[in-house]
Formats: C-alpha cells, structure tokens, sequence
C-alpha cells in the first residue's frame, strides 16, 4: 500500500483478504456455471418466479442502497447545507459503486447480457417503465462516474481536467436529483403492471412515490451506517475536517432520516386508506405488513427523533442500521415475499444455495474495490494541493 | 450561471415533453378493426389434448415426456412452459370434469408489448401477439407483466434463451391456415374468427342456453379485452381463470407512472435551481450582512477610537498647555529671580 496514512502494511494475508479471497473464488466458479449451463442451473427461477433474489436484492436493494449519493450531493450542494461537504465523496463513491456492481450482476441475470445496450441503441420501447429504469441509470452512472472524477484526477495530479469537472457540480447534482427520482420512483413502477400478482397491502398505484420516499431514508441512513463502518476500518484514512464533521452529519441525517421515516409511515397509510385495505391487516400477510411498518419504519423513526434530541449518535447509528435492514425488507416483500401471494407454496420461490452466493460475491466485491479506491484517493481527506478549495 | 441553467432546465423540459407516445394509453381501446380471434367453449371440450398435439407438430417443438393419448398427465394441474404453448387442465366439479385449455390470450393491448423495454413484442393487426427473439435481452419483464402467467422461458439455455408462448400461429395465419389447435379440436369446442363475430357467436350460445352457461364471456373485456375468448358452464374461478384482474389494461395501469416522466424531467430542475437560488442568495445575504456587522463595528470601534484619542488629545493638549504654562513660569521666574538677586545684590553692593 503506498499511502503513507496508512500504518505499517503487514502480511497480504489478513483475514479479511483470505475470506474476501475465498467468496471471490466461489463467485467465479459460479460464474461459470451460470455461463454454461444456463439460469435454471443455478437458480430456483422457474415460470412462474421470473424474477429472483438477483432482481429483489441486487438491483432494487442495490439501488436503493446507493441512493445516498444523490441525496448528500443535494443536501449539500443544492440546499446548500455546507457541514455535510465532508460526507459528499465516501457517498458519492459509493453510489458509483453501487450502481456499477447493480449493473454487472444484472449481467448474470439477463438472458442475453450482451444485449443489455439494445433497449436504449437498437429498439426503443418507450412503453416500458424497465426502458425508463434502465435509460436513468445508464444517465446517472455516467453522471456518478464524473462526479466521483475530481478525486481520481487529484489522486492523479490532473489539476486542469479537475477544475473543468468540479465547475460542473451544481449542473451534475441537478441531473443526478431528476434521474434518481425517476428511476428510483420507476423500480416501484415497474410493479405497478402486475395488480393480479402483488399483495394488495404492497400494491399501490402510489408505489413509485413509496420507492422514491423510502430511497431517501435508505440514502441518509446508508450514508450514517457505511460512514460508521468506515470510521472502524478506515480510521486512519481519514482527516481531521472529515472526524471534525462526522458527528455533524450523523445528528444532521439522522433528523432528516427520522422526518422522512415519518412521511413515508404517512404515506403509506394514506395508501392503505386509499385503497382500502384495512380489512387485510387480520391475515397472515397484514401481520408482516405490520411488522415492516411498526418495526422498520416507525421504529427506526422514532428512535432517530430520540437520538437526535438527545444527541446520542449510537442511538442514531442502530437507528440506521434498522432502516437499512427495513428497506431490504421492503423490496423483498415487493418483489419475493408478496409477488405470487395467490399461488400455493409449492409453486413459490425461494432462492438457491448458488444465487445467494452470486449476490454476496457481489457485495464482497463492491467492499474490495472501496477499500481500495478509500485506501488510495482522496475521499475521507481532502488532498493537500486542494484544501479548502470546495 | 443563472441563464445557463434555466437554458438547460428549458432544454430538459423540452425533451421530456417530445417524447412520443411516452403516456400514449388509450381511453376505450376495442383492438384493432376486424382483427381476429379464437373461442373457446369449456362445455364443448372433452380433455383429449388433440390441440396439444397439433400446437407441438406445428410449432416444431421438442416430443412430450408422455404420449398425448396418455390422459393421466390430465391429473396434474400444468402450465404453458418453453416446450409446451398450451396446456388443457382437468377441474373437477359437480356435474363431472371438466377441462380447459389455457395458452397466450393475445391481449388487445398485451401486458408483455406494454412492458417489454426493446419491443420484443407486437400486437398484429390480425390480432395475434408475436414475439421477436432477435431483439430480447432476457430480461423477463414480459413474463412478470402477464396477468395470465403464460409466458414461459427457456432456462435451460445458457447463452441463447427465448420467450416461449403461443402466437396464435401467426405463420400458419398469413398463409391463410387456421391455428394448429384450432383445426385439430374434434369438438369444435374451438372457434377461430373475426373477434366482433366470435363475441356475437358467443352470446347467441348464452342466450340460447341458459342453463349451460354462465353468463360471462371471458377475454370480452378482462384486461382491457383478450382475442381469446371463454364460455363456461361454470364460474370461470373453477376452471383455474382469475376474475380479479380488472377491466383495465396493463398500458392504463402504468400510464400514471409514466406520464410523471416528463413533469418530474420539467419540474425538478427548475425546483432544484430555485432552492440552489434561495440558498445562495440566503448565502449572500448573510455574507453581505456579516460583511456590513463587520464593517459597523469597526466604523464603531474607529469612532470609539478616534473619540478617546481626540479626548486624549485635548486632555494631552490641556495638560501640555498646564505644563508649558507651568515651564513658561518657571522659566519666568527663573529669569526673574537672578535678576531680583542681581539687582539685590547691586542693591547691596550699591549700598
């Protein structure tokens, strides 16, 4: 490692290094495996199940998850909310992240991945909300990729194409704001064609707004819970402006995290009540409906109000951490859990040993490459030719 | 700056609001004029799979595990799958078993069409839903869409997979054939024909029998309205057919979605841009006010200064006059007391 922030680079073989070594490994065997022998091979997908764990917790989890770099980049430099500066980089590099390796395990899922480019370069098929879905996040990962650019040209000594790039911010910020809402509120959408198949306490012609609210409270909390996990790891690569403001910014989204909790309750009940549903919630689904509204929504909102008032930032962070389980929960019930409620248990799906292992070799990946990139760039320091300079 | 960001908020705008056919759902579409169809008739169906076996030697897809004499498979409840494009089911019920035969319905406005995001799929003006693998990326979408659950997949193919579903027999159709299981139904319990004919055809069978039938034509206006249509002796839930799904079709169902495309494209920017404006210009006014605060206190404290200086001064001024006027006397009296001396001692000496 040639940072000199970093302490005394000991033996390669940590133990992180060997059980990330080894989930790479399985990941490429089955890699493999998918390519040659086909989707039914290593999925559990059938007729019925077109889409999967890949689908449920790759893409809609992922993007969901990655939603932190459009809102630290608003909170930022668009309300121009000055103290969350120091937050800007780590989540806007991992929404780059998040969005490419969302893309790269669509690779594994598409039966013809090649062909990924066609609905946007061959035929389009302006119908479709998955043509929306997919033309945004093509536009938001070239947008998240220049916006992540000015620490890869400081890390590179490229001071001119760095300030060419950083006069761009405001403009980026603003497309990339646009181009969240919209595939961010499109990935609800896209269930919003299949009434006869989803859950009525799920379904919801309100559910792009309930994506697009609930993406929020991902990416504020996502922003406390990987800046925390980071402040363990990464400690050392951090610099005195960036510890200065940490607390600020976890009292600051934690706020945020707790008003949108709040409003998206509301909204959901309004959709309940718009749709009159209530008469579900005494069935076994309403039970689980209640436990994803009360113990990962309303739960994790008011523990937010309470550790903000009190100033208790480990409050906040267990706070985060629920709302990040809550909103996985969320988009597994969308597309696993309530999707084919009406066919019998025999019929419905459940992921196999090998899917699994394809989403965390995902995730373990996606921890590679941070560490790498927050071990060498200038993200949790400001570079010393440019300090100050934001 | 200013300009140049509403130029672009005009631009975003511009587009959002060009792209055609983006909200385009019909208010009451009917299908395609004199577009075609097929009925099928629950009561007339005796379960002898001829129509399996006519759709699997047309369609040249791969022999079945069993023989289509073999009625037994009639035991377990199957769905369209890659291998097979339409299926008939055993129900049991009161008066006896009856069977039905499901396969794609050829929406008029197809659920698959709407969602597919390369146009993999076409509705023709013949009525029949067709599938184009030269396009499909694989991403299934279509098969999520489909109220009826029928199209199927090939997942066992690693590189080349395709959408498998009925098409009506589109090919057969253009050379002026009837569809594969349509010809081979011994039981006329198949009718292909003009849709408006065939729905006509339909209720004269209803009115005509009451008693055999119930009185709901399947496909005539679920989802928007299928090209296949259904009689039944009974409830159409017992024969495994959902009567949940709605009148509306798939394109209104996602319409709203989309038609928030544009404004949120029109919108945000300009929303965004306002709340930038607001902030910077909050920003400013703060820098300015910190600015004048600043610039008050040192006009304040300079005053301050100058006040105390001045007062100085002049007390200085006071003191220094009181000095030299002491100095002055002194120096008076010096001069004068020598002289007083001198003149005493002249005085004395004189004396």
């Amino acid at each position: 490692m040639s940072n000199p922030g970093n302490p005394g680079s000991k033996s390669n073989l940590t133990a992180f290094n060997v059980i990330a070594g080894a989930i790479i490994v399985m990941g490429l065997v089955i890699t493999v495996l998918r390519f040659t022998k086909g989707l039914g091979a290593v999925t559990n997908l059938d007729d019925n199940n077109p889409w999967g764990l890949w689908i449920g917790f790759d893409l809609l989890c992922g993007v969901a998850l990655a939603a932190g770099g459009y809102t630290t980049s608003a909170a930022c430099y668009i309300f121009g909310l000055k103290r969350f500066h120091s937050a800007v980089r780590p989540a806007i590099l991992t929404a780059f992240l998040g969005y490419a390796l969302v893309v790269f395990a669509l690779q594994y899922d598409l039966g013809r991945p090649w062909r990924l480019p066609y609905p946007i370069f061959v035929q389009q098929g302006t119908t479709s909300l998955l043509f929306e879905v997919g033309l945004c996040v093509m536009l938001y990962l070239t947008v998240l990729f220049i916006e992540f650019t000015p620490a890869m040209f400081e890390w590179l000594g490229m001071k001119k194409i760095r300030s060419v790039v950083v006069k761009l911010t405001l403009a980026l910020t603003i497309f990339g704001v646009v181009l969240s809402t919209l595939h961010q509120s499109s990935l609800g959408a896209l269930y919003t064609i299949a009434p006869s198949k989803l859950h009525p306490l799920w379904y919801s012609t309100y559910l792009p707004v309930f994506f697009f609210v609930s993406s929020i409270a991902a990416g504020l909390s996502m922003v406390i819970f990987e800046g925390t996990l980071s402040h363990k790891k990464l400690h050392h690569m951090m610099d005195e402006e960036y510890l200065k403001h940490h607390d600020g910014v976890v009292l600051g989204f934690g706020k945020a995290a707790s008003l949108v909790l709040f409003g998206y309750f509301a909204i959901k009940m309004i959709g309940l009540a718009y749709g009159n549903n209530w008469h579900y919630l005494a069935s076994g689904y309403g039970l689980w409906f209640m436990v994803e509204m009360l113990g990962f929504v309303a739960l994790p909102c008011f523990l937010y109000a309470v550790g903000v008032r009190e100033k208790n930032l480990g409050l906040i962070k267990k706070a985060a951490i629920i709302t990040v389980l809550g909103i996985v929960l969320n988009r597994f019930n969308v597309s696993l859990v309530a999707f084919n409620y009406h066919l019998p248990s025999s019929e419905r799906y459940f992921p196999t040993m090998m899917e699994i292992g394809i989403s965390v070799f995902v995730v373990t990946l996606g921890v590679v490459i941070f560490r790498f990139i927050t071990t060498r760039m200038p993200i949790f320091h400001e570079h010393p030719d440019y300090k100050g300079e934001h | 700056m200013l300009r140049r960001t509403f130029l672009g908020m005009l631009g975003t705008t511009c587009v959002g609001a060009s792209i055609p056919g983006i909200a385009s759902a019909s208010k009451d579409f009917k299908g395609h004029p004199g577009s075609n169809g097929v009925l099928f008739d629950a009561t007339r169906c005796i379960g002898c799979r001829k129509c399996e076996e006519a759709c699997n030697k047309v369609n040249d897809l791969p022999a079945p595990d069993k023989k289509y004499d073999d009625l037994s498979v009639l035991d377990t409840k199957r769905r369209t799958d890659a291998k097979t494009l339409t299926v008939v089911n055993k129900y049991k019920a009161d008066k006896g078993p009856l069977f039905r035969k499901s396969q794609c319905n050829h929406c008029l406005e197809p659920a698959c069409a709407s969602a597919c995001f390369v146009k993999a799929f076409k509705k023709l003006p013949n009525g029949a839903v067709v599938y184009d693998e030269t396009v499909c990326v694989g991403c299934r979408y279509c098969m999520v869409a489909c109220p009826f659950s029928i199209p199927a997949y090939e997942y066992d193919e690693p590189l080349t997979p395709r959408v498998m579903k009925c098409t009506m027999c589109a090919p057969r159709l253009a050379e002026g054939k009837l569809p594969g299981c349509v010809e081979s139904c011994p039981k006329e319990a198949l009718v292909y024909g003009e849709r408006d004919e065939l729905i006509k055809i339909a209720r004269n069978r209803i009115e005509r029998n009451p008693d055999r039938y119930v009185d709901h034509l399947y496909g005539e206006k679920e989802m928007g309205g299928t090209s296949w249509l259904y009689l039944s002796g009974v409830p159409f839930t017992e024969i495994g057919m959902r009567e949940d799904l709605g009148t509306k079709s798939a394109p209104e169902l996602t319409a709203g979605a989309l038609a928030s495309v544009p404004m949120v494209a029109g919108l945000w920017p300009v929303l965004l841009g306002g709340i930038y404006a607001i902030s910077k210009r909050k920003d400013k006014v703060a820098a300015e006010e910190k600015k004048d605060a600043v610039a008050n206190a040192i006009a304040k404290a300079s005053e301050q200064a100058e006040k105390t200086l001045s007062e100085a001064l002049s007390k200085a001024d006071v003191a220094n006059k009181r000095q030299i006027e002491v100095e002055v006397k002194k120096a008076v009296e010096e001069a004068l007391t020598p002289k007083e001396e001198e003149s005493d001692e002249n005085s004395e000496g004189e004396s």
